[in-house]
């Protein structure tokens, strides 16, 4: 019958409205920003600094400013510059730290690729979206004051992510911890070298 | 036989078909209008240059390139690895594809195995785009023919279900980057399997919804059948892929002729169309999305466990040894290949891509005359481009 399959169409359309009146299910939208849906775990947008400790964010950076993010990011939006001198890390070994770290927001396409390449877990994704501002250029260039965040807040937006890089970082520290024992061990057991005879 | 095909305008024109007489005492001049680049009905930043006869199409001109933005000769000043996130960027409807199409070239150019875990979630993520993809053209199709909201909605509704699956795989809605050299960036949880296989049980039920609101509309019949018909031979001469292909009656899809991946393991059909035009192109979406369905489900059914990473796949300094590969893969919109030749070094010496959307756009022209203005948007919404593949 002509006009039968616009019937049809108007039938569901029909049953579509009323539901949407009494079946939760149907109601597929939130009001944001009173509302806000819950972000999945694995989100992300815009790289940010792990440091380990929330009181010294600066003086316990992960990242050794080796600088095979900067290499690596397809768009070039990370720019580091090493520092002269050389700090503890978490372990208590010297390491480089980056005198400068700067994103720059308005380039990065949260690729994540900084985020896999990184050796030290240092850099991961963040999931603070609403970042608009009015000043479209130094506002959009995140400094490393800006980037470090501690590793608490790691754990609070990608709890299960964050649980094993822990596990991963501390089996390899409980390592190399081991074996600089192990090593200073053998240094003591060991006789003394000679000693080196004098410079000429 | 094909060349006269190849230019139906003369033809058309010569026979009078779908003109006035030049004798007409009312017989204006032919109008150029610039239909684009900014209109809404172009999906994208895209320009017909058409000349009327009245509202009949006696010339189409497609004009693209706005969007132009240096893709493959990027590919040459970055790595392999860095080339990955900018192919999300082409069809960033399908990014999940895309990104499989290249990481399957360099998997060639490399000799790199990839996990059976990997294979399988790489064939339920080009499933689930497949399905994602189809459900936009339809409603898009919709607003084409000049029926705003109702059927685009219902489907944005069932693919922002799609979208969130994707990003809590992959973190990102469209931009996946999803697929490595070797495998998967991370592995599917649990949770995860389930509400993708939660989903695509419902899709059919979905699809039934949809298929009663608009397949057996009368308005869109009239619209549709008949227009911007595609014959089989001019289709293949042209080089055209995908389902614009097999509406034509031409039984040519990459999975079942490639069996790249774990499709050969698969069962599924090929739904063929008859006509070539713009129905048929819908029709063979909505069949090919129930095959998909089908596909997904199987993939589940026995989806193996174990790793969805090679071990010994490398992620920094990736240096294939010299030579070319060229992998495709069916694409929601048609043969999606990436031409990579490599010599020794981080980055490929040549980088190129085949845009399903692209090559299927070249037939604009063909399909479009003889028919009206109106006619022309739901032709170019039939052939379903995205304008950043077709400008790269």
């Amino acid at each position: 019958m002509l006009g039968s399959g616009l019937l049809s169409g108007l039938a569901v359309t029909a049953k579509n409205l009323v539901g949407s009146f009494h079946d939760p299910a149907r109601l597929t939208t939130v009001e944001y920003p009173e509302q806000q849906a819950k972000l999945p775990e694995a989100y992300r947008n815009f790289p940010f600094l792990v440091s380990e400790n929330a009181t010294d964010p600066m003086g316990t950076l992960r990242c050794v400013a080796c600088q095979i993010c900067e290499k690596e990011c397809p768009p070039q939006c990370i720019y580091i510059e090493k520092s002269k001198d050389k700090k503890p890390d978490a372990t208590g070994k010297l390491q480089l730290y980056p005198a400068i770290f700067d994103i720059d927001t308005s380039v990065c396409m949260s690729c994540q690729i900084c985020v896999e390449v990184c050796p030290f877990e240092a850099i991961k994704m963040d999931q603070v979206f609403a970042i608009a501002t009015t000043d479209r250029f130094d506002a959009l260039l995140l400094k490393r004051e800006q980037l470090a965040k501690p590793n608490a807040y790691y754990h609070t937006i990608h709890p299960t992510e964050a649980a094993e890089v822990d596990a991963r970082l501390a089996t390899e520290r409980k390592a190399a911890a081991e074996k600089a024992a192990a090593a200073a061990a053998a240094k003591a057991a060991a006789p003394k070298p000679p000693a080196p005879p004098p410079a000429a | 036989m094909i060349a006269s095909d190849i230019s139906p305008l003369a033809s058309r024109l010569s026979s009078g078909a779908h003109t006035r007489a030049v004798t007409d005492p009312f017989h204006g001049d032919l109008l150029e209008v610039s239909m684009g680049p900014h209109h809404p009905s172009t999906h994208g930043v895209f320009r017909m240059q058409v000349t009327l006869d009245g509202e009949t199409i006696v010339k189409l001109k497609p004009v693209f390139g706005y969007l132009h933005r240096n893709h493959e000769k990027l590919g040459e000043s970055t790595s392999y690895l860095g080339s990955m996130p900018y192919t999300d960027r082409l069809d960033y409807l399908n990014s999940m594809t895309n990104n499989w199409a290249y990481a399957l070239a360099v998997e060639q150019l490399a000799g790199q195995p990839v996990p059976e875990r990997a294979e399988y979630l790489r064939v339920i993520l080009a499933e689930l785009t497949r399905l994602l993809n189809h459900t936009c053209l339809a409603g898009f199709l919709l607003q084409d023919c000049g029926c705003s909201g109702t059927p685009l909605m219902y489907a944005f509704r069932e693919r922002e279900k799609i979208l969130d699956l994707f990003e809590a795989l992959s973190g990102s809605r469209m931009m996946c980057n999803f697929q490595r050299f070797g495998g998967c960036r991370t592995d599917a949880s649990p949770e995860w399997l389930a509400a993708a296989k939660q989903l695509t049980d419902g899709y059919g039920a979905f699809l039934d919804e949809y298929e009663r609101l608009i397949t057996g509309n009368e308005i869109l019949m009239a619209r549709t059948q008949g227009v911007g018909a595609l014959k089989p031979d001019l289709a293949i001469s042209a080089g055209i892929t995908g389902p614009m292909l097999r509406a034509t009656g031409v039984d040519y899809d990459l999975r079942k002729v490639d069996g790249y991946g774990f499709y050969p393991r698969f069962e599924f059909r090929v739904p063929l169309g008859d006509h070539g035009d713009t129905y048929d192109r819908y029709m063979i979406r909505v069949l090919e999305m129930r095959e998909s369905i089908k596909i997904i489900q199987q993939a589940f059914a026995t989806l193996p466990a174990g790793p969805v990473m090679d071990p010994k796949a490398k992620l920094r300094g990736f240096r294939p040894k010299p030579g070319e590969a060229y992998g495709r893969i069916e694409g929601p919109r048609g043969e999606i290949g990436f031409y990579l030749v490599s010599d020794g070094t981080p980055n490929p010496y040549r980088y190129r891509v085949r845009p399903p959307s692209f090559v299927n756009l070249t037939l604009l022209e063909d399909l479009c005359l003889g028919h009206t203005v109106a006619d022309a948007v739901i032709i170019l919404g039939s052939i379903d481009i995205v304008l950043g593949e077709v400008d790269r």
